[in-house]
């Protein structure tokens, strides 16, 4: 148990907690179907998430087989289209976007702040609904005969070819809910249910990169379910939006899918932005230097991502003066992102850092974005996009964005909160050659593909020329590492399960509420008493509670260290009282 | 490092965007290098040596902040404007260029000379700008000579275009880079740089294939079809056994010792059939010309007849 406090009633409620938390106080399936308890939401989330990043990952080996290579091996052209056009479905609209806002965002948010839940609970159940929804559709469109638009369903092509392009468009459409229902509680969450003392300054990191990706769900996800229903009523009543058979103009399209899909790109980045501050700091045991700066470069990074779809666009046929004003935009927001990785490296000087697993995906994760941010600025630029647009190079950018970015921070951030979400440890060791072996198949399998997309090899290719051959057998080995390290993780993690070490409440010594003022399993409603917060989030040297009173005899990291509780927020009595006095 | 990371330059743009590319691909590296090793150094300068270590904080710096956020600034503002002045090169068409219509389709390119010649192999004149005005029958495409650093979509409703100078004469390749279904991967294109004599040769013999004598149908072949790559015809050895007096020779050493009469028979076969009967002291390389038309098999053998003096014996 992890909180003691000095009146009695409140020991009797602790003893409670040894025995209920909130895996156990109820145990029927309904009442998992049924929870609006964010930690549980966070859960069932985390479960389809994994179910859908294993089969995405699984075709994009299946790729990476075909391309072994330059002709035709495993599979003909058109079930490589479906492949790759699935490959991408799956992992932009039903993985990375809801990934970390649903699973940790869900689990950790309302901890970090000192609430009891998110504001609007049943929305949060109804979100898992609608995911759950779009997944159903997405299973009917493959029975419909599969996609084999690529995930960018451009048009005029998606409005003629076969298949289940209207289920799929209509699975986006409905999964899109799922965002705008989590953006919304979250948005409400943060600013009404923050514990007293929990001021705008004093939220953890991750807190705001959620809060930056909240405001883009919001405002940007409406805009795809427009452009999908608009697709939609194209195909079904032939009205000409998008088909210049029926005058439409296809170009349009490109505009309204990358109005909402460049945002999507810091809906995946930013929560992974806010992981990444809470590791860093944790594992290095200091302040994050520049706080303000990162949690303000997150929301600028918010606002100006929607100002720059059109650099995707440089060769479509849109006017030059656009791209011209779409590139300087771009480069405004390469600026918020150095000023992070900037920050981050700076948080490591003189700090005292601890390489678990975590923070071994947390320094990948550096150097990998550092590249996707480096390659992206190659791709904004004008006369070089010409170039290099829909080649390997830029594939190869955004999965160094996305994979070495979010999802590696995601691993991370999974890595970290494990032992709260499930009371265990994972092993160490195991842990350790499992980052490894990511950090080392991921850049045995992208870096290849740089150099492939700058030589001229085009994205989407089933076949290639001759001369491609040695990259993409390289590309082709780097995935077997990558996957033989993920599948390592899927493994540990399951045997955690189910023989864990029982972790202890903080086992990190970190100073942010979920560790410090929650049980190491947290208890249904969070926090016996709502916490009063009296410091920064990575005050450690004011930290007290967790190192034991700067005696400079803190307990080690081995030993399960149970923190003292930061003082209680006064009870509604104490407020009436003091407000009589 | 421009050649390991970038392909052939064949065009007069290339060599400006692939000075860009290497300054940016230089400047990141140093910067990421830069940050790694701050990063690698922290690790192992501070890492944990007593787990009860509670460094004291240590203070922001106004400065260092600064620094970081007006040096990129700075840099990409750089980087911005001189990929916006080889983008407006990029974009406006010298007057003079030689126009060529492209028409897409999935999965062919064609390509329109103003002559109303139509192949689908892009001839193009070296040193001279070149422009394209393209359009698509059906869905979205996209025009790319990586030899050339040029792309440009091909859309169904409009005209789009590119312009190039071609420096170097020789073969590139041209790929659609916009995704248009089952056989996008296959949309490929052969891009002849030529000069300009030769193009023009080339032009007007194209022109009126049906007319023209069969010898001259031939002579067009021997260049449009690549046979001068491995056949001479002034008698030096190349891939192939040159033309020159070759027609009629009556000890035509086989590899697999025979000797027989070169007739038009033995040329016909030899076209169609190239390994069938292997003359000694060559590989077995030659691909089969069995797509040519009848009359241009003929044409190609009467043109082979022109190179020699001599008539096979008649038996």
């Amino acid at each position: 148990m992890s909180t003691t406090t000095q009146d009695a009633p409140v020991e009797q409620g602790e003893h409670d907690s040894d025995d209920t938390n909130y895996l156990n106080h109820e145990t029927t399936i309904w009442s998992w179907l049924s929870t609006k308890d964010h930690k549980r939401i966070g859960v069932l989330y985390c479960v389809s998430l994994a179910l859908v990043f294993l089969v995405a990952g699984v075709l994009a080996l299946f790729m990476r087989a075909e391309l072994s290579a330059p002709g035709e091996t495993i599979m003909n052209n058109d079930t490589y289209n479906q492949v790759f056009t699935m490959h991408g479905i799956l992992m932009v609209f039903l993985f990375l976007v809801p990934s970390i806002p649903a699973i940790l965002g869900n689990f950790v948010l309302p901890l970090q702040i000192g609430a009891k839940d998110v504001a609007f609970p049943k929305l949060n159940l109804a979100s898992w609904y609608v995911y759950m929804a779009g997944a159903a559709l997405t299973i009917t469109a493959l029975l419909a005969g599969g996609v084999d638009t690529g995930w960018t369903f451009y048009t005029p092509y998606s409005s003629t070819t076969g298949g289940g392009v209207l289920w799929m468009t209509a699975a986006i459409f409905v999964a899109g809910f799922a965002s705008i229902f989590t953006g919304l509680n979250f948005i409400v969450t943060i600013h009404k249910m923050r514990a007293p003392g929990m001021t705008w300054n004093r939220l953890p990191l991750f807190v705001w990169g959620m809060y930056a990706t909240s405001i883009v769900q919001v405002l940007a996800t409406p805009v795809i379910g427009i452009t999908m229903v608009l697709l939609i009523l194209e195909r079904v009543l032939q009205i000409g939006i998008f088909d210049p058979a029926l005058g439409g103009d296809p170009v349009l399209f490109q505009h309204f899918f990358w109005f909402y899909s460049h945002p999507a790109v810091y809906i995946m980045i930013l929560p992974a932005f806010g992981i990444l501050s809470e590791l860093i700091a944790t594992f290095s045991r200091s302040r994050i230097f520049g706080y303000r700066a990162i949690a303000l470069s997150s929301v600028a990074i918010a606002m100006l991502g929607f100002l720059v779809w059109g650099h995707h666009m440089f060769v479509s046929g849109q006017s030059a003066i656009s791209s011209i004003v779409f590139s300087l935009i771009t480069y405004l927001i390469g600026i918020p992102s150095g000023i992070k990785v900037f920050n981050w490296v700076a948080t490591l000087y003189k700090g005292s850092i601890w390489l678990q697993t975590p923070m071994l995906y947390a320094l990948s994760f550096l150097f990998l974005f550092t590249i996707g941010g480096f390659t992206g600025i190659m791709v904004g630029v004008l006369a070089v996009d010409v170039h290099l647009h829909d080649t390997y190079y830029v594939v190869s950018h955004f999965h160094y964005v996305m994979m070495g970015g979010s999802v590696v921070a995601l691993l991370g951030g999974m890595h970290y909160w494990w032992p709260k979400i499930t009371g265990r440890m994972y092993n160490e060791t195991l842990g350790k050659i499992a980052a490894g072996l990511v950090f080392v198949g991921f850049n045995l399998t992208f870096f290849p593909q740089l150099v492939l997309g700058s030589r001229g090899m085009p994205r989407r290719y089933a076949t290639y020329a001759e001369r491609f051959t040695e990259l993409h057998q390289l590309s082709t080995y780097g995935s077997w590492i990558l996957g033989a390290g993920l599948f390592l993780i899927l493994g540990y993690a399951l045997h955690s399960l189910a023989y864990g070490e029982k972790a202890p409440a903080n086992p990190w010594g970190a100073t942010t509420l979920e560790w410090t003022n929650v049980a190491a399993v947290p208890i249904h409603h969070n926090f016996e008493r709502t916490p009063l917060v009296t410091r920064g989030p990575y005050d450690f040297h004011l930290a007290d509670e967790v190192f034991g009173g700067g005696d400079g005899k803190a307990l080690g990291d081995e030993t399960p260290r149970i923190p003292e509780p930061a003082p209680s927020a006064p009870t509604e009595e104490d407020a009436k009282e003091s407000a009589g006095a | 490092m421009g050649d390991f990371w970038l392909p052939e330059a064949a065009s007069t743009m290339a060599p400006e965007v692939d000075s860009l590319f290497n300054f940016v691909t230089v400047v990141s590296a140093i910067l990421l290098v830069g940050v790694v090793a701050a990063m690698l150094w922290f690790t192992y300068r501070y890492r944990r040596q007593d787990p009860a270590e509670r460094p004291a904080p240590v203070k922001e710096s106004k400065v260092l902040e600064i620094s970081w956020i007006v040096i990129p600034t700075i840099l990409v503002l750089l980087v911005f404007n001189w990929g916006f002045k080889s983008f407006v090169k990029q974009k406006t068409v010298p007057e003079n260029a030689y126009e060529i219509q492209v028409q897409a389709r999935s999965w062919a390119w064609t390509f329109e000379y103003p002559n109303g010649v139509t192949t689908d192999t892009l001839y193009v004149p070296a040193n001279e700008p070149v422009k394209t005005t393209m359009s698509s029958q059906d869905v979205l495409h996209s025009f790319f000579v990586p030899a050339f650093r040029v792309k440009q979509d091909v859309l169904p409703n409009r005209y789009t275009s590119v312009w190039f100078e071609a420096t170097e004469e020789g073969t590139y390749d041209l790929f659609c880079t916009e995704y248009c279904g089952r056989n996008h991967s296959e949309m490929d294109a052969t891009v002849k740089v030529v000069s300009r004599d030769r193009f023009d040769e080339w032009l007007e013999s194209a022109g009126t294939p049906d007319d023209i004598p069969l010898p001259r149908l031939g002579e067009r072949l021997y260049t449009q079809q690549g046979c001068q790559g491995c056949h001479s015809l002034d008698g030096s050895d190349m891939v192939g056994p040159t033309w020159q007096g070759l027609y009629g020779k009556t000890d035509h050493q086989m590899a697999d010792g025979s000797t027989i009469t070169v007739d038009a028979n033995y040329l016909r076969e030899s076209i169609l059939e190239s390994g069938a009967k292997l003359v000694e002291g060559y590989q077995n390389v030659m691909p089969s010309y069995s797509n040519l038309s009848e009359r241009e098999v003929t044409g190609l053998v009467e043109f082979i007849k022109e190179q020699s003096d001599k008539e096979p014996s008649q038996e």
